[in-house]
């Protein structure tokens, strides 16, 4: 029979929530990096320079379609190849920003193409300044329309930089597996993860909505 | 002792695709079984199925797919059975996408019009010839493209088995890296194997997409 022994987890929970920190800390910076190459990348999809649209749309299909592991084995061990070296923790930074970079493309590009012409026609007719239009009429209800794309997108990443552990960055998964070592305790700790991963996500999905509340609700209904 | 990246090595990890296909399939099987009976069981009648099976999908879906094997691969040993990385990624992965694929079986399911139920009903269909001749073919049309593209996703996810030790395409390309030290090419060359597996995929999931969506405006 087995038995179960916790005691090594939460005698060493502040080395793991500490490890939860560095997770939520990537995570954010990976997104707001991510979400500027992704606009970069949403925009230059609509460029009229053909080189650059297929440079973008091979970005995101190459990105998208191969395993994020690979993807960062290739900036870390690959890339040095080639004379670029970077520390784990950079290359984990990178390899999640590259990635989250071509979902978000996508997902900003459909955004834009939900706007109606219509819509900007009567923002026009209605006297609203070009600026007035442009942030009213188009940002705020294409970022209203795809914002449940991009935060699930976003708590997707989150999960996804356990990931990031293989290559010794520092994050959650990374404490855990040094727990491990020393202790063996592997199903426990593991489990204890799990569970704070899940929390983790729970806190983005709560923060999001919150988000969402105070800034994307028509104003009629605030 | 570093040798030079051959011929050999390059065989060596084409063949290893095989073990990413045969553990994309195992799980995609598990999972079209296991997320049959999740979305049945979250648009089921019964409150305590909806909020298992909704548990369920919330769980699997809010929790890191290397974790999931982790616990799995772990766990196998915690119910006393031996630990193998085979079977420990084939359950992991199968929980998982029972838990991807219900949810979008759910959704597919919803999809159709309730009015179909009504009269299957009507017509007093029981809940089985309802569901089978009624509801989950029109279900099925509306699901392929989400599936697909679910399916690419399963298939990067397997990539995630080489960490627990089982043998498939990334694993077979980080021990001829460490053997040859090459790895701009032979991660280079991994990678292109999973494009190959992967875009095809990826395109038919966007012109089925395309297709459904002509039918609905139709």
């Amino acid at each position: 029979m087995y038995q179960f022994n916790f005691g090594p987890v939460f005698e060493n929970l502040d080395l793991l929530l500490h490890g939860a920190w560095l997770t939520v800390r990537l995570s954010f910076l990976a997104m707001i990096l991510g979400l500027v190459v992704s606009l970069l990348g949403a925009v230059a999809k609509t460029s009229a320079i053909r080189p650059l649209r297929w440079l973008v749309d091979a970005y995101v299909e190459v990105i998208r379609n191969t395993p994020f592991l690979i993807q960062i084995f290739f900036i870390f061990f690959g890339l040095p190849a080639v004379g670029i070296s970077m520390s784990p923790n950079t290359a984990a930074l990178v390899a999640l920003v590259v990635n989250v970079g071509a979902y978000g493309t996508e997902i900003i590009r459909a955004g834009i193409e939900s706007i109606p012409k219509g819509q900007i026609e009567a923002g026009r007719a209605l006297g609203l300044s070009p600026v007035n239009i442009f942030r009213y009429v188009v940002v705020v209800p294409a970022l209203r329309n795809i914002y449940p794309a991009l935060t699930s997108q976003f708590i997707y990443l989150m999960l996804t930089s356990s990931v990031v552990s293989v290559i010794s960055a520092n994050d959650l998964a990374s404490a855990g597996a040094d727990l491990n070592a020393r202790t063996f305790a592997s199903f426990e700790i593991y489990l204890v993860l799990t569970v704070m991963y899940f929390l983790l996500a729970l806190g983005f999905s709560t923060l999001f909505g919150a988000i969402r509340r105070v800034f994307f609700t028509y104003p009629a209904s605030r | 002792m570093i040798r030079e990246f051959s011929s050999a090595d390059v065989t060596f990890i084409v063949l290893a695709v095989r073990w990413t296909l045969i553990l994309s399939a195992i799980a995609f099987a598990g999972g079209a079984l296991g997320g049959l009976l999740v979305a049945l069981a979250r648009t089921s009648a019964s409150k305590v199925l909806r909020r298992a099976s909704a548990g369920f999908i919330q769980v699997f879906q809010g929790t890191p797919l290397l974790m999931q094997l982790f616990l799995v691969y772990f766990g196998l040993a915690v119910i006393g059975l031996p630990i193998d990385p085979l079977l420990a990624a084939a359950v992991a992965l199968t929980l998982h996408a029972s838990a991807y694929l219900g949810e979008i079986w759910r959704g597919s399911i919803e999809a159709v019009p309730s009015g179909q139920t009504e009269a299957a009903t009507a017509l007093a269909l029981s809940y089985p010839h309802r569901m089978r001749h009624v509801v989950l073919p029109q279900a099925m049309r509306i699901a392929t493209a989400p599936t697909v593209g679910f399916l690419v996703q399963l298939i990067k996810g397997t990539s995630l088995a080489s960490i627990i030790g089982f043998t498939e395409l990334t694993r077979a390309g980080q021990i001829i890296n460490n053997a040859t030290f090459k790895p701009f090419l032979v991660f280079g060359t991994v990678a292109a194997l999973y494009f190959i597996l992967c875009w095809p995929l990826s395109l038919m999931a966007r012109r089925l997409e395309a297709r459904m969506r002509l039918a609905v405006t139709r």
